[in-house]
């Protein structure tokens, strides 16, 4: 038995310490990694009717993925262009999302962070408490407000700025923003835990040395937050590419989501190998995106989970 | 290096709420001193330093560095360098850019840099570490790092906030010395700011006492220690007896006191007082522990103590006789130890001796919390 494994077992007990390896190993393995491996097994079998399955026509092949690629096999184009663009856009505006809640979370974070009183906690907790209601209810509230008749338009129209309703759904402004306030706080909070054990009089020393507010950002505040930064940024990333209620609700008719795709499959079409396939694409490009930036901005994995 | 400026305090009054935390403070600080304000924790001399780094602005009253007064001008464009009591080096920086970072925002080449860093480390007697992280340096050599780090941005005052409180004794000791080296060599302002008499009595060359927001006293070492203004200097610099009575005569500058417990005893009035005490005044008069001598018991006289013992202890440089003393205070009195044969006197009563120019008289006031 490896030593942090008979320390474990010393500090809580046998019984204690089995139950809980216990609960980490079947939530790991049984509810994470065996799901994912069958789900990557589905994804290289092709799509057959139940008597079929075991059958000789049950073999591994790659057709799945070659018809993200390609498409149908004799269809009219050369390429699958329709989900591919798709998926490319996918990916491309969860960067953005990204990248626009950084923007919108790191000062609210640091303000969090390097500010003392009590009226930080009740402004943390009125950050909090709409994440009580159900991400589909906030969804549904944020389609309220952007509707044609809804609250900004009522009010963008009624101020004299635009003289008809603006289509914020079918802009997909609407989308963003719900993609955006979906994963707020998943931003924030990492950002703030970090910012506020950063010494307020390093960044005093570095006013005192002449720095501008601009430089102590880049030079002392930002270069501290990095792990709180990655950790967020990772998970905003991960979720918003992932995300399914926010598209199937604020999404406009035309602009599809990637997962949205992998939900017709698996439901629609009831291809369930297509549909593992398409999940399979998402998921290990995700993963390849945050190692090449973590790489990138020199972060490592352990300052993650920090 | 720049040479030193001078620092005017007018009128300051610096107020958090209802709270003063510096009352009326008038200071000259001149150019290329060694200056220290010295009081006990939440006295203001930490605010009157932000003052002067100008974290904070004044209630009321001016900060003058050099003549100019820096009403509206923010820390980053002050001539100061504050050097914080956690000194506050940038963990995730090098030594050398830590050391060069005022130069750096001044758009300064990475060579330049690093050839300004290599002169300071050398000062600081760190030759070749620039490249390690605070973290892998000790803390003596981290605060040497920080008086770099300050020094390297030209400052014309620097600002010292207990820099030495986090040290160990030896290491402290050492660093007063070696500040107050690198001090008379640069040439600039210090501003220090300390609750140890010690460390402000070896490095200033003036010294400000401060007690709940006021200055008490200004002068050098000698002055604050000898002939303190108030109850208070008195008895927070170094240790001091106290004999607590009425002013019962006053001839020139000096006085007869009758004491609540120990007679009538002459002093010296201090010289801030001279002319201020009147017959029948409340007066606090000290007397050091080493300018108490051994008399002959039972002998009397305005120069005479004669108290009971209560106990006594070895110090190693001193015998030193705690005595039943005036409001619960024990008298000390030290007798330095030459080799002398010394007997335990508990219990006895004993009679002590002074010149009457080492007793100091002052208007009773507060004492130092001990």
């Amino acid at each position: 038995m490896p030593r942090f494994l008979k320390e474990f077992f010393n500090r809580n007990g046998t019984l204690m310490g089995s139950l809980m390896l216990g609960l980490v190993l079947f939530w790991t393995v049984g509810l994470i990694i065996l799901p994912q491996l069958s789900m990557l097994d589905f994804s290289f079998r092709p799509n057959l009717p139940p008597p079929e399955i075991g059958g000789p026509k049950d073999v591994y092949t790659l057709e799945n993925y070659k018809y993200l690629i390609y498409g149908p096999e004799g269809g009219s184009q050369d390429y699958n262009a329709v989900d591919l663009r798709v998926f490319f856009r996918t990916i491309v505006a969860a960067i953005c999302v990204t990248i626009f809640n950084l923007i919108l979370c790191y000062p609210i974070a640091y303000y969090l962070g390097q500010t003392k009183g009590n009226h930080i906690r009740i402004l943390a907790l009125m950050l909090i408490i709409p994440y009580w209601i159900n991400e589909i209810l906030r969804a549904f509230a944020l389609r309220i407000i952007f509707g044609e008749s809804g609250v900004l338009n009522t009010m963008l129209v009624g101020l004299g700025i635009f003289d008809t309703p603006f289509d914020f759904i079918r802009n997909d402004i609407a989308l963003y923003a719900g993609l955006g306030y979906a994963y707020i706080l998943l931003m924030i909070f990492p950002i703030y835990n970090v910012i506020e054990s950063l010494d307020h009089n390093q960044i005093e020393a570095a006013r005192d040395l002449g720095a501008p507010w601009w430089r102590i950002h880049k030079r002392v505040v930002i270069p501290y937050a990095k792990p709180g930064i990655s950790s967020g940024c990772t998970m905003v990333f991960m979720l918003s590419a992932g995300a399914l209620a926010a598209p199937q609700i604020l999404g406009g008719p035309s602009s599809l989501w990637f997962t949205q795709l992998i939900y017709q499959q698996f439901n629609d079409n009831s291809d369930w190998p297509q549909g593992a396939a398409y999940a399979i694409v998402l998921l290990v490009t995700c993963i390849l995106l945050v190692l090449a930036v973590m790489r990138l901005f020199k972060v490592n994995m352990g300052d993650i989970g920090k | 290096m720049s040479a030193g400026v001078g620092v005017d305090l007018e009128n300051l009054w610096i107020r958090f709420g209802d709270f003063v935390a510096v009352r009326d403070a008038n200071v000259h600080i001149k150019g290329g001193d060694f200056f220290s304000f010295l009081g006990p924790s939440g006295c203001g001399k930490t605010t009157i330093l932000r003052a002067v780094s100008g974290f904070l602005e004044p209630s009321e009253g001016n900060v003058l560095i050099g003549g100019n007064n820096m009403k509206g001008i923010g820390p980053n464009k002050r001539p100061t360098a504050l050097i914080f009591q956690n000194l506050a080096l940038f963990p995730l920086m090098k030594v050398w850019e830590n050391i060069t970072f005022s130069m750096e925002i001044k758009g300064a080449s990475a060579k330049e840099r690093r050839k300004r860093a290599d002169e300071l480390l050398d000062m600081i007697a760190l030759p070749g570490q620039g490249d390690k992280l605070p973290s892998e340096l000790s803390g003596g050599q981290r605060q040497r790092v920080a008086i770099a780090r300050a020094l390297c941005a030209e400052p014309h005052v620097l600002l010292l906030d207990e820099p030495l409180s986090a040290l160990d004794l030896k290491l402290r000791q050492h660093m007063r010395t070696e500040l107050r080296e690198i001090q008379q060599r640069v040439g600039i302002t210090f501003i220090y700011i300390t609750h140890d008499q010690g460390e402000a009595l070896t490095m200033s060359d003036d010294i400000a006492v401060m007690r709940a927001g006021v200055i008490d006293q200004i002068g050098d070492g000698k002055t604050i220690y000898n002939d303190p203004a108030t109850a208070f200097a008195a008895s927070f610099v170094g240790e001091n007896n106290v004999f607590r009575g009425k002013v019962l005569e006053v001839n020139g500058n000096e006085a007869l006191i009758r004491t609540n417990r120990s007679g009538d005893l002459r002093s010296r009035i201090s010289t801030a007082n001279i002319g201020k005490m009147k017959v029948g005044d409340d007066a606090m008069m000290f007397i050091r522990p080493e300018a108490l001598d051994l008399a002959p018991t039972g002998t009397k006289g305005e120069n005479f103590v004669t108290a009971q013992v209560t106990h006594e202890e070895f110090e190693g440089n001193s015998f030193n006789i705690f005595m039943e003393g005036d409001g619960g205070k024990e008298i000390k009195v030290a007798i330095p130890n030459v080799g002398q044969s010394f007997d335990d006197h508990t219990g006895q009563a004993m009679t002590l001796e002074y010149e009457v120019d080492n007793a100091v008289v002052v208007p009773a006031g507060e004492l130092a919390a001990e």
